[in-house]
């Protein structure tokens, strides 16, 4: 009797492990199992891409739908090409529509917002979005301001 | 002739440097011995049944109570900060963080070096002293095998088992202080949590972390225990080594791990 007891408390100990492991899986860092099968790639071209990193999220009208997979700069114009990954379930995105590199809060994340255009055709995996708007750079807008307010003085 | 010159310093010196690594060595040969020697584990499942039992199951209540504790007091604190930045939905993604890649893993492994550790040291220690392992060698039942294995091999498995039911429990101790007392949205802890832990980045890494933990720790306890001299005061002596090896061992490992897995900015 001994023995069963302890038989039971060891298996209750290695289900509570395993119990332990989907609950950091599923709960904790939100892993499903069908995330990375079920997308399609796009390519999104910017002039600055200051703040932003892989794994930032994709959203449209708020809504996430995809993550950043990749940042590497253009050899031939200098510019930073971005790579998205979207949910097949969104794939009916105009061709002109515009991404945006937006800030969550004031000092929060970069992400990459989507706005839709108003074209027939959609984007295909592997397609560029090339009307873009670049990552607001903080010192830029304060030069941009001082210059603005010595000018204004100078008049 | 109480008088030692400074050649009996110099070959004291070394005499010590010699036994720290003749002990390295014979643990080394103990350890594959005990592991991979005859036959290994398959037999006696009943014998690693029966010490899963008091290694894993009975350290199962310091380790949720402290797991507890600790994700309270984790949010506690991250709230009283993140909250002067009025950012305090991130009070979950802290607390996650923290706990799956650093203190879950070793605070797991300095609990358990206090207390199955230093359990397993005494208990090894006491059969040497009262040559029970020499009698089981008389009968011709292998120590290693009988004893030591089943031992070895609970620890490994218990440990990353512990570390994860620590983590679990200490993020939902965080998510009671936080979302239930201190007010901070349910739904944004959750989701702030799950977009900044990743599966193979945070919780695989914690989870290899406390295999390494789990390795050392019960490699260090048994092999104290087994090595211990054979009286009260070298069992004493034992188990105190072992836990302050232990967790000197666990500390250090860390950071080395740490800056394998995370170090690269």
């Amino acid at each position: 009797m001994q023995n069963r007891t302890m038989e039971i408390g060891v298996g209750l100990f290695l289900l509570a492990g395993i119990l332990a492991l989907l609950l950091l899986a599923l709960r904790v860092s939100g892993l499903s199992p069908t995330a990375s099968t079920d997308t399609y790639k796009l390519y999104a071209d910017f002039d600055n891409i200051a703040g932003l990193t892989v794994r930032a999220k994709v959203t449209m009208a708020g809504v996430t739908i995809g993550k950043v997979t990749a940042i590497d700069l253009d050899r031939d114009n200098y510019r930073a090409r971005v790579t998205l990954q979207v949910g097949k379930a969104v794939d009916n995105l105009p061709v002109d529509s515009t991404a945006s590199i937006l800030t969550a809060g004031l000092l929060g994340e970069k992400y990459i917002g989507l706005s839709v255009g108003g074209e027939d055709a959609v984007l295909k995996d592997g397609d560029t979005i090339h009307d873009t708007q670049s990552s607001l750079v903080l010192e830029d807008l304060i030069g941009k301001f001082l210059l603005n307010t010595v000018s204004k003085e100078a008049k | 002739m109480r008088k030692t010159s400074l050649i009996d310093r110099i070959g004291l010196f070394g005499r010590a440097g010699i036994d720290i690594v003749a002990v390295l060595g014979r643990s080394t040969v103990f350890l594959f011995h005990a592991l991979l020697g005859r036959g290994g584990i398959g037999g006696s499942f009943g014998l690693l049944l029966k010490q899963l039992h008091s290694v894993g199951v009975m350290s199962l209540v310091i380790i949720v109570v402290s797991g507890i504790f600790i994700g309270m007091v984790l949010a506690l604190q991250g709230f009283s900060i993140l909250s002067s930045y009025g950012s305090e939905q991130a009070v979950g993604q802290m607390v996650a963080l923290t706990l799956l890649r650093e203190l879950g893993p070793v605070v797991t492994a300095l609990l358990f070096a206090g207390r199955a550790g230093s359990a397993l040291t005494a208990e090894i220690g006491n059969m040497k002293s009262t040559e029970q392992l020499s009698s089981l060698e008389m009968i011709g039942v292998d120590p290693l095998k009988y004893i030591v294995a089943p031992r070895l091999w609970a620890g490994f498995i218990s440990l990353p088992v512990l570390a994860m039911i620590f983590s679990v429990v200490g993020i939902w101790g965080g998510s009671w202080v936080a979302v239930d007392w201190l007010g901070v949205y349910d739904g944004s802890y959750w989701a702030n949590m799950q977009n900044s832990v990743t599966f193979s980045g945070d919780v695989l890494n914690g989870i290899i972390k406390s295999i390494v933990f789990a390795f050392v720790v019960t490699w260090i306890a048994v092999f104290q225990g087994y090595d211990c001299e054979p009286t009260s005061e070298g069992i004493s002596r034992a188990t105190t080594k072992t836990v302050v090896y232990a967790s000197l061992a666990v500390l250090g490992l860390d950071f080395i791990l740490t800056a394998l897995m995370f170090g690269d900015f």
